[in-house]
């Protein structure tokens, strides 16, 4: 088992706040890592300190087994919470440039729009500008983005938020493919079904990871019918 | 490389489809110096004159010369009272002169011509008139002398607040984290942006130049080609300055605060005004703004038509200028990226 990432000891605050307390996670090449938790409880910013984005007061990130560097982050896609994509353009071009930023070459970034555009059903949107996309389809593009490069790692802030249903299972059955394709994927939610897709899943609440485990193991562990019934414990105990 | 042109290539696609903010580049300052132009130095209309005298006397030969006609005294009194013309000169002596008199300008310019007149006339066979002018000419204007100044602030102006905005949206749409993680270097990220706007503010500057020059008529004494060089060179300061800033701002209102802060000051310390007159802290002020290196380049370009090597110290000065801002933002956005 190979680890790809992990945080040791990460401990951050905004001023008095205390927004993460002393959090391990590490992740294994080839599994789907959900990272669950209310609104608030700091998943995007655990996600943020991992990818460097975010310094934190104490603790580690390692990254492919190193310091975080650079030309590690060439094996990265990453989505944020936000769609973070450039309005004025076209959904192509915006392909087109993180595709060159993440350095493929012309003819290489050509064939891959054309791929995760079908793989995100943008296929016959490509040419219209960002601004006159919906809500769903930024969602849908924004992740278009970080699978443009194939990367190994994917740190995916709230992918399927604002989708259909039937838009979600097609997501979940892409991440289910590029898991057997050796990818490691971390995913922010609070959708519960989604839950049971992942392989392991980590419980944040108030900066703190609750517990960490299968979804089945948590359940048995916890004697509960649903991930939502540890929260509630939590609380008492 | 690749990373600078694909950022080099987005900007620009991003400038053309932005077309009002096109227009706000190229547009705005035109109209802008169009106006100062009509206000302070428009070529005005000669003075409308006329002479009046025995048309045999030379001295009425020499004002008929110089196209003014020459009338009856019945008719130059009934053509001044309907403003026909500006003043009439009656020779005879004393010689005396007529003015129309309801604008001061005009008085003064019906009065100097007559008075230019008339000195040809007394000195005709003796030696020429020469008069001479330490800068500019005869027909030098108030535009002509702040009019460098101006072409400087409008491009550090335009450049520093769409270069501010644009980083700033960056940052707060979040393209700016998906930058930072991904392989591209900080200096990449800068080197790029510097490219992209670097290609619009070549062209402003030089849309700007020849406006100023063929349109307005600016006074230009050296090579127009030295004057878009020192306008490029400072809009890449304004460039710099206005993506290092936008680090420290929240939102674009934010950047136009710095409005008041970072260029009305240089408005005032850079040369538009007589520095002579400022209070020694003000003088010290304007040596650390880039528009009062800009401005005296320009200006030593532009009206004392002076060498490379009088101005080129200005140059490397505001490329030091903008060294500096890179520098700076590179420690703001390391601090930002760990990696
Ligand atoms: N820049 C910041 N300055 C101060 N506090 C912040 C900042 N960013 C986040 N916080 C605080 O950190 C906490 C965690 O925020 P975070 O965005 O990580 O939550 P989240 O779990 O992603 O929530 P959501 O599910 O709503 O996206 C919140 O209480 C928030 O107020
Ligand atoms: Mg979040």
């Amino acid at each position: 088992m190979i680890i790809q990432l992990s945080g040791h000891h990460l401990t951050k605050k905004f001023k008095q706040q205390t927004i993460l307390s002393d959090v391990n996670l590490s992740l294994a090449s080839g599994e789907i890592y959900g990272l669950l938790g209310p609104s608030g409880s700091g998943k995007t910013t655990l996600v943020k300190i991992l990818l460097g984005l975010e310094k934190c007061d104490q603790g580690k990130v390692e990254l492919f087994n190193q310091k975080p560097s650079i030309s590690s982050f060439r094996h990265l896609g990453y989505m944020a919470q936000s769609d973070a994509l450039y309005e004025e353009l076209t959904a192509y071009e915006n392909l087109d440039f993180f595709g060159s930023i993440q350095g493929l070459r012309k003819k290489e970034r050509k064939q891959r729009i054309e791929e995760v555009a079908e793989i995100v059903h943008l296929r016959n949107d490509l040419s219209k500008k960002v601004l006159q996309y919906s809500g769903g389809m930024k969602r849908r593009l924004s992740l278009a983005c970080a699978l443009i490069h194939k990367p190994k790692l994917y740190l995916l802030d709230e992918p399927t938020v604002g989708l259909d249903p039937l838009l979600r299972q097609s997501i979940w059955k892409l991440f289910q493919k590029l898991k057997e394709d050796e990818a490691t994927l971390i995913v922010t939610t609070h959708v519960m079904d989604e839950v049971n897709r992942c392989d392991r899943v980590g419980l944040l609440k108030d900066g703190k990871i609750l517990a960490t485990g299968s979804p089945a193991d948590l359940l048995k562990t916890y004697q509960v019918d649903s991930i939502e019934d540890i929260f509630l414990k939590g609380v008492s105990h | 490389m690749q990373n600078i042109l694909a950022l080099t290539n987005r900007i620009s696609r991003q400038f053309i489809r932005d077309k009002r903010t096109l227009a706000l580049l190229i547009v705005a300052p035109i109209l802008i110096l169009t106006l100062v132009w009509v206000v302070f130095g428009a070529k005005t209309d000669e003075p409308k004159l006329a002479v009046v005298g025995d048309s045999k006397l030379p001295m009425v030969k020499q004002f008929t010369l110089q196209d003014i006609k020459s009338l009856n005294l019945k008719q130059a009194k009934s053509e001044l009272k309907n403003q026909e013309i500006d003043a009439y000169i009656e020779i005879k002596e004393p010689l005396s002169v007529h003015l129309e008199g309801s604008d001061p300008p005009t008085n003064q310019r019906a009065l100097k011509k007559i008075q230019d007149t008339l000195g040809q006339a007394q000195n005709q066979g003796q030696q020429k008139l020469s008069i001479h002018y330490l800068y500019g000419n005869k027909d030098m204007k108030m535009f002509d002398s702040f009019g460098p100044v101006l072409l400087g602030l409008f491009v550090f102006f335009f450049i520093f607040l769409l270069s501010g905005v644009s980083f700033l949206r960056e940052r707060t749409t979040g393209t700016l984290d998906r930058l930072m993680a991904s392989p591209i270097k900080n200096i990449e990220i800068i080197l790029g942006y510097l490219s992209g706007f670097g290609l619009f503010a070549m062209i402003q500057s030089i849309i700007l130049t020849f406006y100023s020059i063929y349109v307005l008529q600016m006074n230009i004494e050296g090579s127009i080609f030295y004057v878009l060089l020192t306008i490029f060179i400072l809009s890449l300061s304004a460039l710099t300055l206005g993506m290092l800033l936008s680090t420290f701002a929240r939102n674009e209102l934010q950047i136009v605060q710095f409005i008041p802060i970072v260029i009305v000051p240089q408005i005032f310390f850079s040369g538009l005004f007589k520095l002579d007159n400022l209070p020694l802290w003000g003088q010290i002020i304007g040596k650390f703004t880039p528009l009062y290196y800009a401005a005296d380049a320009l200006k030593d370009i532009m009206i004392r038509g002076a060498q490379f090597s009088d101005w080129w110290g200005d140059l490397a000065l505001l490329l030091g200028f903008s060294l500096l801002f890179i520098i700076l933002h590179m420690v703001t956005l390391r601090s930002y990226r760990k990696a």
